[in-house]
C-alpha cells in the first residue's frame, strides 16, 4: 500500500468520523459546524478523485454559501431549540425511525456493492463532440451544452428559493429591504476583512468564471465566490441588501435564466431545434449565457442569506 | 537528493511540526483564548512553511505566486476569524 492509497483510507475514515459526529451533535450550532467541516473534507475526496470542478462546487456551495445559511437558520432557532428537543421522538417511533433509516443505509450499500466493475460512461461521446462547442472543459460542455436545458431549470430552482425566502416576509414588510441597515460604525475587524478580500475575490471570481470554458471552473463557482464576497460585505454592514421591490434587482435575479432561456429559444430558429447552438458560434454564445448566469447566481445566493425583508419599504 | 529537495524536505517537516504543536493545543489547552493562541501559530507558520517548501517545486512563476497568496489570504481570513472569536469571548466576560 503505498503512502497515497493509505492517506486516501484516512480521508475516507475522516468523512465518515465528521458525518457520525454531525448527526450525532448535541444543537443545531455544533451540527452546523461539523457540517461544513464535513464539506470541506468532502471537496478533498473529490480532488483525490481528481474532480476538481465539482470539488470547487462543493467548497463554495455545499460547504461556504448553505454553511452560511445554517448558521443564519441556527441562531435564529437557538431559542426554540430546547423546547423541540422535549419533543423528541421516544418509544415505538423511535425504533421504526432507526429501522427505516438502517434499511434505507443496507439497500444503497446493497446498490454500491452490484455496480458493474466498469461503470457505463459516456465520457468518450462527451470528448468525441467537444471540438463542436469551442470549449476545453468538458464538464462546462456537459453544463451548457449537452444538458443545457437541466442547467437552465437549476437556476430557475434559485429564483424559487429566493421567492420562497422572501415570501416568509410579514405583510408590512414586503417589498422592503432584508438584513441589518448600514451600520454608522462598521465592527472594525470584520470591515477591514471585507474591504481587502472583496476586491481580491471579485477578481477571483471574475477569473474563476472565465477559465471555466477551457480549465476546472465555471459560472456556478465564479458567481458563488463573487455572492460570497457580497455576503460579506453584507455582514460587516457596510453596505445594506437592497430593496426587494427595487426593479434592477429582480431583473438580476432572472437575467441568467431568461437569458438561456432566449438563447434556447433562438436555437430552435436558428440552428434547429431547442437548445441547441449555431455550429461556430458556440463559444460565444455559452460564454454570453454563463456571463449573466454568474450575475444571477452571485445575487441569489446573497439574497437567500438576507433572509425575508424585515424593514419597511421607504414610500 | 538534491539541495532544492533538501530544502523542501526542511520546511514541509517544520510546517507539519508546527501544524501538529497547533493541534495538541487546541486538544489540551484549557480556554478559548489560548487555544486560539495555539490555533493562529498552526495556520501562520504552519502553512507559511509549508508553501515555502514547496515554492521550489512550483511549475511556474504564476503558480507560485498563487501558492503565496493562497498563504496571505489564509492568514488574513485566519486574523479575522482569532479577533472575532476572541472578541466574543470577551463580550461574554468567561473565557471557557
Amino acid at each position: 500500500m503505498s503512502v497515497l492509497q493509505a492517506l486516501d483510507i484516512g480521508l475516507g475514515f475522516l468523512v465518515f468520523a465528521v458525518a457520525a459526529w454531525t448527526v450525532f451533535a448535541r444543537g443545531a450550532f455544533a451540527a452546523t459546524v461539523g457540517y461544513v467541516v464535513y464539506g470541506l473534507l468532502l471537496s478533498l475526496v473529490w480532488i483525490r478523485l481528481f474532480a476538481v470542478d465539482v470539488a470547487l462546487t462543493e467548497a463554495a456551495i455545499g460547504s461556504g454559501v448553505t454553511g452560511v445559511l445554517l448558521i443564519g437558520a441556527a441562531a435564529r432557532l437557538r431559542g426554540s431549540e430546547t423546547a423541540a428537543d422535549e419533543k423528541s421522538l421516544s418509544g415505538l417511533p423511535r425504533v421504526f425511525a432507526a429501522g427505516l433509516s438502517l434499511l434505507v443505509a443496507m439497500a444503497l450499500a446493497g446498490v454500491v456493492l452490484l455496480f458493474p466493475d466498469e461503470g457505463p460512461s459516456l465520457a468518450p461521446q462527451s470528448m468525441q463532440h467537444l471540438p463542436e462547442t469551442g470549449l476545453g472543459n468538458p464538464v462546462t460542455a456537459v453544463l451548457i451544452a449537452y444538458r443545457a436545458f437541466d442547467t437552465m431549470l437549476e437556476k430557475v430552482v434559485l429564483v424559487l428559493a429566493v421567492v420562497g425566502v422572501w415570501s416568509l416576509a410579514a405583510d408590512p414588510h414586503w417589498g422592503g429591504a432584508p438584513g441589518e441597515a448600514r451600520a454608522e460604525r462598521p465592527e472594525p475587524t470584520l470591515a477591514f476583512l471585507a474591504q481587502v478580500l472583496a476586491p481580491l475575490g471579485i477578481l477571483v471570481g471574475i477569473h474563476i468564471f472565465w477559465v471555466g470554458a477551457d480549465e476546472p471552473g465555471g459560472a456556478f463557482q465564479g458567481g458563488a465566490i463573487l455572492a460570497a464576497m457580497w455576503i460579506i460585505v453584507m455582514m460587516a454592514r457596510l453596505t445594506e441588501a437592497p430593496s426587494t421591490s427595487a426593479f434592477w434587482l429582480r431583473l438580476a435575479l432572472i437575467a441568467g435564466p431568461l437569458v438561456f432561456l432566449i438563447a434556447g429559444v433562438g436555437g430552435a430558429v436558428f440552428a434547429g431545434s431547442f437548445f441547441a447552438y449555431p455550429p461556430g458560434f458556440a463559444k460565444p454564445v455559452i460564454l454570453f449565457i454563463e456571463a449573466f448566469m454568474v450575475l444571477s447566481i452571485a445575487v441569489n445566493l446573497p439574497m437567500m442569506v438576507a433572509g425575508p425583508p424585515r424593514r419597511e419599504p421607504k414610500r | 537528493m538534491s539541495l532544492v529537495d533538501l530544502f523542501s524536505v526542511v520546511a514541509i517537516g517544520a510546517g507539519v511540526f508546527f501544524f501538529l504543536a497547533g493541534t495538541v493545543g487546541l486538544l489540551r489547552f484549557p480556554d478559548t483564548l489560548s487555544r486560539l493562541h495555539a490555533l493562529t501559530k498552526a495556520d501562520n507558520l504552519g502553512l507559511g512553511l509549508i508553501a515555502l517548501g514547496l515554492l521550489p517545486r512550483a511549475e511556474s512563476t504564476l503558480g507560485a505566486f498563487k501558492l503565496v497568496a493562497i498563504w496571505a489570504l489564509v492568514q488574513l481570513a485566519g486574523a479575522t476569524t482569532a479577533q472575532l472569536v476572541g472578541r466574543a469571548v470577551r463580550r461574554k466576560g468567561t473565557a471557557a
